[in-house]
């Protein structure tokens, strides 16, 4: 079985698993990562959105071959020790989250918007598909845009 | 005041102290055994008169019941008895730790109560720890989430709870220091005497323990400083840095990840597995187990299962295994069939008297999904002489009694750790992932791990009954002078009783039946005590008759609420065009509460109701009453392409009675909206020879960011005195009414079949496969 080496939240990992295998069973089940969620394994629910070199990826729909040598983050690695990412503040100011299971996605997919965009419109916002069956919808948009207003 | 059951009061705990009143409440006082708290049980919180609103109704015929006494008070009530052997208590680091018989699944609880507490305790909320208490056998029918009744059950007795267990640790340091107690203040857990001495709640707690019970006076709501202020929730910061643990997530010592591959139909059977050995010679796999009928109370659910070193695994080789499946207890059956069948099943409307005008309409709901974020999981570690189970239960007394069974062991040597769930909305009432882990876990003598596939909890879940609904308002005189609804639905599944074995076993009477005679009599009681009108419609009647499907039913968020209210607000709106009057101006004429109308004229007003609205938008009112609480909403709708409708602003005003966390309570009235554009716009399952067609959230389509409107606003109505209602089913009911309301103004259409928007056709997965990872 081939070994694969990459970074995640800035920690060298290597680990040996199927080419094939997702990223998302490599995060949990072997580095026992568990913040991003398995909510569909289709690629549809987004519940495990990771940052794979900055940029979004539903870790369900990735393979560890992929990130060979790449920078993983995941929630876990957002905030730099206490101190929180923007967008988790934001999240944190509005009480966003419900129980919480897709809220890691979300906050993910709403980091990779605000690395593409300072100004994000109302149609980039309607892109993310992240499913939240509670329906934060609402403080989530309104999260987005306090945390746009705050990033450094 | 007597125990409802006949049972006199002394006979539940050592009867401690005098009664005394907690606004119009009256509680009795407990002295306990427990060595912090003492307790006081509200019985007949809302059999007394709570507002003069609620003293005078007006008539309702046939009477209905309730008004009076609601599916939350039997909860308030059962659950009443057991609070004394509620855990609350105070370590020696000054945390104050309350073991919440009840599951936190988003809604919020455990802040509300956390506030309780530290409102009375005058202890920081980062100092109060709330976490759900394990399966507590002796709690009886007081460890069940359900009924939007969590936070009414609490209301009356934790504040009362936290109160003396202030009032002792004062009494202690009062003595320490010999002083009066009264001459003590509380600051932030730290008591301090008029001479600037000070001890903190940490190095009081086990003296205080030592001293005999007090008896405490909750603090007057006009002194609250938590309480009624918005309040993020206990877990947000573990939310947002991934720190929170759900089952999946926790490291369960050499506990193995199991999926289960399901059958081709509903109830199916697994007739052969046909290359056993080449599975379990797949890369990680450790053991491929066949689960067969059988179960405890409720059918377990069949399968084969495959145990591997990781999940992706499991999922690789549940896709490789070659089965016959065997048909199931549905074969055949299509939504068509199934509507045929339930359109049969309703008793005819009664005939209108001559010079009469009707309007009649009939409604069509198919099966719904909860579909939770967190698939249904479970770990159980099953050995020879014990049990473990971690799941996030909604039931977890009987889920423990019931996997006692399964296992063939006592049911002292069982545990189950009930963790905070990714949602639940009513499906996890049942245990079936406990139940397939726990015979898994003995089969392979391994702990195990089990989740569901997405597209098999969605397929085989425990699903709202699809249902039909026949109804028929008259008018005579210019007035109505009767409104009859008749509902035929699937019959719903209620054998988890009030969440304990004795009162499932007798729903299940007699056992092995579909539909059981126990079901039916909870099925018409959960009907009678929670489905009710908010309008003086002279000769009202709503009648559920269900039908004998053997099906995966369960109570989905509201139950019959949403469905039976939502086709009554269509009706009433109806009625109002048929008589030439304004929706809102006729339901203020016909709401028989003064809160109904309230709640409704705050909302006219703030969504500046009748406004104009462009070409093919609309405006929607719809009016509610659920669980004591009172909410009203109005939407606008874009339909201008009547089969894409969307909400695109809506206002809603909820009266809860007191409110405790105004933050929940608008992440609650969120959520019922989007139950609402979900249920009645866009979401609804497909069954074709007996199985599901949807198998994800592309196919069944739960609303998502760009479904939910820009523009809400969620008004809370003030604290005036009246009790504490439910918050978690009641914000569906008046959002469905009005976005039928709304299409059926912009578009003429009127609304019968939901969901009303068009369903995009699919390509399903074939039945009995799970679809390949898209890698």
């Amino acid at each position: 079985m081939p070994t694969y080496s990459f970074k995640v939240n800035g920690k060298a990992v290597r680990v040996t698993a199927p080419a094939g295998m997702a990223l998302l069973w490599v995060l949990r089940d072997k580095l026992g990562i568990t913040g991003p969620k398995y909510g569909c394994g289709m690629n549809v629910c987004k519940a495990c959105t990771c940052l794979v070199n900055g940029s979004a990826v539903t870790a369900c729909s990735t393979t560890v071959s992929s990130v060979q040598g790449a920078e993983v983050t995941t929630i876990e690695g957002l905030a730099n020790g206490d101190t929180l990412h923007p967008v988790q503040q934001a999240w944190l100011d509005l009480d966003v989250a419900q129980c919480g299971f897709c809220q890691a996605g979300q906050i993910m997919a709403a980091v990779d918007l605000l690395s593409r965009t300072r100004n994000p419109t109302d149609a980039d916002i309607d892109a993310i598909e992240n499913v939240c069956r509670c329906a934060t919808y609402g403080r989530i948009r309104a999260a987005i845009r306090a945390a746009a207003a705050k990033m450094p | 005041m007597n125990d409802p059951r006949g049972l006199p009061m002394d006979a539940m705990g050592e009867s401690g102290g005098p009664g005394f009143s907690i606004g119009r409440r009256r509680l009795l006082a407990y002295a306990l055994s427990s060595p912090v708290v003492t307790i006081a049980a509200g019985f007949g919180v809302n059999l007394a008169t709570p507002s003069s609103a609620v003293a005078a109704p007006m008539p309702l015929m046939p009477a209905d019941s309730v008004d009076y006494y609601d599916v939350g008070d039997s909860l308030v009530q059962f659950g009443a008895p057991t609070m004394p052997l509620v855990k609350l208590s105070v370590g020696t680091d000054g945390k104050v730790t309350l073991e919440m018989p009840r599951l936190e699944q988003g809604q919020g609880i455990a802040t509300a109560l956390g506030m309780m507490i530290a409102e009375e305790m005058d202890v920081a909320l980062s100092d109060v720890i709330v976490h759900s208490a394990d399966a507590q056998p002796e709690l009886r029918y007081n460890q069940i989430t359900g009924g939007s009744s969590s936070i009414r059950c609490f209301d009356p007795v934790l504040p009362v709870m936290a109160a003396a267990a202030r009032a002792r640790l004062l009494a202690y340091a009062a003595q320490q220091w010999g002083l009066s107690p009264s001459s003590l203040r509380v600051e932030a857990g730290v008591v301090i005497a008029p001479d600037g001495r000070s001890a903190t709640y940490g190095s009081l707690t086990v003296g205080a323990a030592t001293l005999p019970l007090p008896s405490a006076q909750p603090k007057d709501p006009s002194q609250y400083k938590v309480i009624g202020h918005f309040t993020g929730r206990l877990d947000a910061r573990d939310i947002v840095t991934g720190r929170k643990k759900f089952t999946m997530d926790l490291a369960v010592p050499n506990a193995k990840p199991t999926m289960l591959r399901m059958p081709s139909q509903i109830r199916g059977q697994v007739i052969s597995v046909n290359n056993v050995n080449a599975v379990k010679a797949m890369p990680g796999v450790i053991d491929v187990v066949v689960v067969p009928p059988g179960g405890a109370i409720v059918p377990r659910q069949v399968g084969v299962a495959v145990m591997a070193e990781t999940f992706g695994q499991a999922w690789d080789a549940c896709r490789a295994l070659d089965i016959t499946w065997g048909d199931g207890t549905n074969k055949g059956q299509s939504n068509e069939s199934i509507f045929a069948a339930l359109r049969a099943a309703n008793p005819p409307l009664a005939a209108p008297p001559s010079g009469a005008l009707t309007i009649d309409g009939e409604f069509e709901f198919p099966s719904a999904t909860a579909c939770p974020l967190e698939v249904e999981c479970a770990i159980v570690d099953a050995r020879a002489d014990s049990a473990e189970i971690w799941a996030g239960m909604q039931t977890p007394i009987v889920a423990l009694q019931a996997t006692a069974e399964d296992l063939g062991l006592p049911e002292d040597s069982v545990r189950a750790h009930v963790i905070p769930s990714g949602g639940a909305f009513g499906r996890r009432l049942f245990w079936d992932p406990v139940q397939v882990a726990a015979y898994v876990s003995k089969a392979t003598g391994r702990v195990c791990k089990l989740m569901y596939h997405r597209s098999d909890d969605i397929r085989h879940t425990r699903l709202r009954p699809p249902q039909v609904h026949n109804v028929r308002a008259t008018l005579l005189g210019g007035s109505v002078v009767s409104y009859e609804q008749h509902v035929a639905a699937i019959r719903l599944d209620a054998r988890h009783g009030y969440g304990e074995e004795g009162s499932a076993r007798t729903g299940a009477l007699p056992e092995g039946t579909p539909q059981s005679l126990g079901n039916l009599s909870y099925e018409q009681f959960f009907f009678k005590t929670m489905v009710a009108s908010p309008y003086n419609y002279g000769f009202s009647t709503k009648v559920l008759t269900p039908v004998t499907f053997d099906w995966n039913t369960v109570s989905y968020r509201s139950v019959h609420i949403q469905p039976a209210r939502l086709v009554e607000e269509i009706i009433t709106d109806e009625i109002a065009r048929a008589m030439g009057i304004d929706p809102v101006a006729f339901r203020l004429e016909y709401l028989r509460l003064p809160r109904a109308r309230a709640v409704l004229q705050r909302v006219a007003g703030a969504a500046q109701w009748g406004k104009a609205m462009p070409a093919g938008f609309a405006q929607g009112v719809g009016v509610h009453q659920e669980s004591r609480s009172f909410t009203a909403c109005i939407v606008e709708l874009d339909a201008r392409d009547p089969k894409h409708a969307k909400v695109v602003r809506a206002t809603i005003v909820i009266d809860v009675g007191k409110p405790i966390n105004p933050s929940g309570i608008e992440q609650q009235c969120h959520g019922g909206l989007a139950e609402a554009i979900s249920l009645v716009l866009n979401a609804g399952l497909t069954i074709k020879d007996g199985l599901p067609q949807e198998g994800s959230y592309s196919q069944y389509h739960w609303a998502r960011m760009i479904d939910f409107p820009k523009a809400v606003e969620v008004i809370i109505m003030p604290n005036i005195g009246d009790p504490v209602g439910g918050m978690g089913e009641p914000g569906m009911s008046a959002p469905s009414g009005a976005i039928a309301n709304a299409y059926a103004r912009a578009t003429g259409i009127k609304p019968r079949k939901f969901p009303l928007n068009a369903q995009d056709p699919f390509v399903a997965t074939p039945p009995g496969q799970l679809p390949a990872p898209p890698l």
